[in-house]
């Protein structure tokens, strides 16, 4: 299959740069274990998760892909810089791949790190369409690791892509169940009060949202590479070694708490950029993100990697380990989130003045579901002011002031932050932006519908940049989800606020009620997906195709111009 | 150190683009299904029972409700029937054919035509309509009817669900009509015609596509529809208890 090897001897013999990595990669219906339950699904030569391709930077990468299935495919390259006709986007990038047919993508390797590949058709995706990639520096990496694992995640449900959707289209709350229940109302009661707990109630009922739409989807198996807890993916290891795990979150739609009890995780990279090393105990993997750490267990011991849904609704587990086997305790998953008014803090019609968080119901309901293992005693009576200042109060720019979603570390050590992310290296000179494009990220939860700036990508325009400018996207979260946004092509440098050192992503998430920059270097002639990597959201909506003027060779994409002015969506 | 390597993606890049500039020239048009608006389809049988009267009656009872379209456009088909089953008769049967566009973020308008085959007179209707949820989660539904024989009528349904636990589900309907003009030949006087109260706790047994529940059901005529149906022999007030099952695919 890999022909690594023979192009590594002709790269000796011919002077050229590039070396030539190839793959044949083909199509196929598979049946996937989960250990709670066997379907049929989507894989690549022949199981799901597909292969972990190699790549050297540099290298021109040829993979040969033949679709073994009676429908159209297609292979995006999650996270790569390549021509806009090799990205694997059908309709914007080339036509899709025909059922029998082989298509052969080239491309050079202009880039390292831990990225992904999947299927960009219908929800081959969410049905196991994706595999790895991993791509060796030319360089030297400014970090030492022994051995490296792919942790690979899925969100695995025994429903196929087509049915969750259908069934999220009849009844939104299809999956979920973690809704608030007579029960909880009276535990709620006897803790904040029952007049406040009825106003709580109340306020929420009024608007038809629900606290506790934090996952579309529940009562799916958490795989790490393509095995079950049950089955427990294991890696192995001599104590005192570094092991570099490359976390990729392929999930269809839940964004995972990440841990390994017993180990502290230096990351040194995200979506394939090197980060500045920063040391945590827990972090959250949003959909389609992916983030390397470096851990070296000294103990000849197991240790569980454990990885439960942002919602709490489900997990996955492996193990490291220094022999086969062995397992450590698989802990126990924590309370569900509960979403607050602070995560509505956006929404049409709110009038953020009246937001009095210190005395409201909601404030009370997030010191209940988000304050799990925190000394509750020091909470009583607290207000906005002294949260902020407080070190025990979970806190994260990135989410809104006072949100349900704010993570906390299970150890009540540290929890990365997308403000911990500083570039190792920036790729671009920080440079003002030529102008801003503002996305409202929207949607309505009832009808399951969702979309930009209120228009859904089957009515909308393209999103026109031009070669050349430095695009500043301002993200506004109008809806309770978290939208995992992936701009094909071209890098998403996320504003942290550290200036030149921010970093570079390829998906970076919006959490509810919150708004995020980003800026793009417009590098990439060609068109271009940008959408929300939530399956069912960008199917029903949350997707844009991006349209790049201009370029190195200054008569393409004039004819395109003609056809239609505007700039945003 | 970084420039350097930018540059070197972007001559790489530049170089792998000369091939392609051509093509870039005629880039496509997205004409995939993702460009399409979603389509979606739906069946529910929001009752599906057998209900037993302190009469002694025995009745077979649907609600059905099908639909295929889109956010923007859907057309609907709702089932009701009322079956005797010891006179083999329909005493209730109507099937409606709606088109339903959206009004509002919580609301959808329809429109459509209603037929009536029960044991008796047959009936067409008319039918406009307003679905959707209300504020506090209370799901209503309210159509006004204009028969072929040009009688008017409205009718109001609500429905409301209470999470016992996220498995066991106590759900109260309400549904109401009201006769603008009388149509004696089918039973409805002017006015109030009749409720009909339901309570029933079910347990979702396979996700949400199976939910057996039990209940009590109260059904009721009101003023000259009652006096009516007296005068027909019948009753004006019935309890039944209810076995059944929410089915969804």
């Amino acid at each position: 299959m890999r022909k690594f090897l023979m192009a590594g001897a002709l790269g000796l013999l011919l002077p050229a740069m590039a070396s030539a990595g190839e793959y044949n990669i083909t199509v196929d219906r598979v049946m996937i274990d989960t250990g709670d339950f066997v379907k049929e699904g989507i894989g690549y030569n022949g199981a799901s998760p597909g292969p972990v391709l190699r790549f050297k930077e540099g290298e021109i990468a040829t993979i040969n892909v033949t679709n073994n299935l009676d429908e159209m495919t297609s292979i995006h390259w999650h996270g790569l810089i390549l021509p806009y006709d090799q990205d694997g986007v059908p309709g914007i990038s080339f036509p899709g791949i025909k059922p029998g047919e082989t298509f052969t993508y080239e491309f050079p390797i202009v880039q390292s790190g831990t990225y992904w590949f999947h299927s960009h058709s219908g929800f081959q995706e969410p049905d196991g369409a994706f595999g790895s990639i991993v791509i060796e520096p030319e360089g030297r990496e400014p970090f030492r690791y022994d051995r490296e694992y792919v942790i690979q995640l899925t969100d695995k449900h025994s429903h196929s892509g087509d049915r969750i959707m259908r069934n999220l289209k009849m009844m939104p709350d299809y999956y979920n169940r973690q809704q608030q229940t007579v029960g909880e109302f009276f535990s709620d009661a006897s803790a904040n009060g029952l007049m406040s707990t009825i106003q709580d109630r109340m306020a929420w009922g009024d608007m038809r949202m629900m606290k506790a739409d934090v996952e579309d989807l529940q009562g799916f198996t958490g795989m790490i590479n393509g095995m079950g807890p049950e089955q427990n993916w294991t890696g192995l290891f001599e104590p005192g070694e570094r092991i570099r795990l490359r976390f990729i979150n392929s999930s269809a739609v839940t964004y995972f708490d990440v841990r390994i009890p017993g180990l502290d995780m230096t990351v040194v990279q995200s979506d394939g950029n090197n980060v500045q090393p920063v040391t945590v105990d827990e972090f959250r993997i949003g959909v389609a993100e992916t983030y390397d750490v470096i851990v070296r267990p000294k103990d000849a011991q197991a240790y569980t990697i454990f990885a439960e849904s942002m919602g709490r609704s489900g997990y996955a587990r492996a193990t490291l380990a220094p022999e086969e086997g062995m397992e450590s305790t698989v802990p126990e998953m924590r309370e569900p989130a509960r979403l607050t008014m602070a995560d509505m803090g956006s929404m049409p019609g709110m009038d953020h003045g009246s937001m009095d968080m210190s005395g409201s119901p909601e404030m009370s309901g997030m010191d209940h579901s988000t304050m799990q293992g925190m000394d509750h005693s020091g909470m009583a009576g607290m207000d906005q002011g002294s949260m902020a200042t407080s070190q025990e109060v979970p806190s994260d720019p990135f989410y809104a002031k006072g949100s349900g979603l704010v993570p906390t570390a299970a150890n009540g050590g540290k929890f990365l932050s997308y403000a911990d992310l500083k570039a190792q290296n920036p790729l671009y000179e920080d440079r003002e932006p030529t102008r801003e494009i503002e996305l409202r990220l929207t949607g309505n939860m009832e009808r399951y519908s969702w979309s930009i700036n209120g228009v859904k990508y089957e009515d909308a325009d393209p999103i026109r940049l031009k070669y050349g400018e430095r695009v500043r996207f301002k993200f506004v979260n109008t809806t309770m989800m978290t939208h995992p946004m992936h701009l094909h092509g071209m890098w998403s440098i996320l504003d942290v606020g550290a200036g030149e050192w921010n970093p570079v992503k390829h998906t970076v998430s919006v959490q509810p009620g919150t708004t995020v920059y980003m800026e793009t270097e417009v590098d990439a002639p060609g068109q271009w997906a940008f959408h929300c990597h939530l399956s069912y959201h960008a199917a029903a909506g949350m997707f844009r195709k991006v349209i790049v003027e201009g370029g190195p060779d200054s008569t393409q994409a004039k004819a395109d111009v003609a056809i239609e002015e505007g700039g945003d969506a | 150190m970084s420039r350097i390597r930018s540059l070197v993606v972007v001559s790489l890049l530049g170089a792998a683009l000369i091939p392609t500039a051509v093509a870039a020239q005629e880039m496509i048009a997205d004409t995939t299904d993702r460009k399409q608006p979603l389509t979606s389809w739906g069946m529910q049988f929001e009752e599906l029972e057998y209900r037993y009267s302190d009469d002694d009656e025995e009745l077979g009872v649907w609600s059905a409700d099908f639909f295929y379209g889109t956010d923007d456009l859907k057309v609907r088909w709702l089932s009701k029937g009322e079956y005797a089953i010891e006179e083999q008769a329909y005493e209730g049967l109507e099937n409606q054919f709606l088109g339903q566009v959206p009004i509002s973020d919580f609301f959808d308008a329809k429109a459509g035509v209603r037929f009536d085959t029960p044991e008796g007179p047959d009936r067409t209707y008319a039918v406009l309509g307003v679905a959707g949820l209300a504020p506090q989660w209370f799901e209503v539904d309210a159509n006004l009817y204009v028969s072929n024989e040009g009688e008017t009528s409205a009718e109001l349904d609500a429905e409301y669900e209470l999470l016992l636990t996220n498995y066991w589900i106590l759900s109260a309907t309400m549904d109401a009509t009201v006769a603008f003009s009388a149509d004696r030949a089918i039973g409805i006087g002017k006015g109030l015609v009749s409720t009909e109260t339901g309570l029933r706790l079910s347990y979702d047994l396979v996700d949400r596509a199976f939910s057996p529940y039990v209940g009590v059901v109260h059904e009721r005529k009101y003023g000259d529809t009652a006096d009516f149906a007296e005068a027909d022999g019948g009753g004006t007030e019935d309890w039944f208890a209810v076995i059944g099952a929410r089915i969804a695919f």
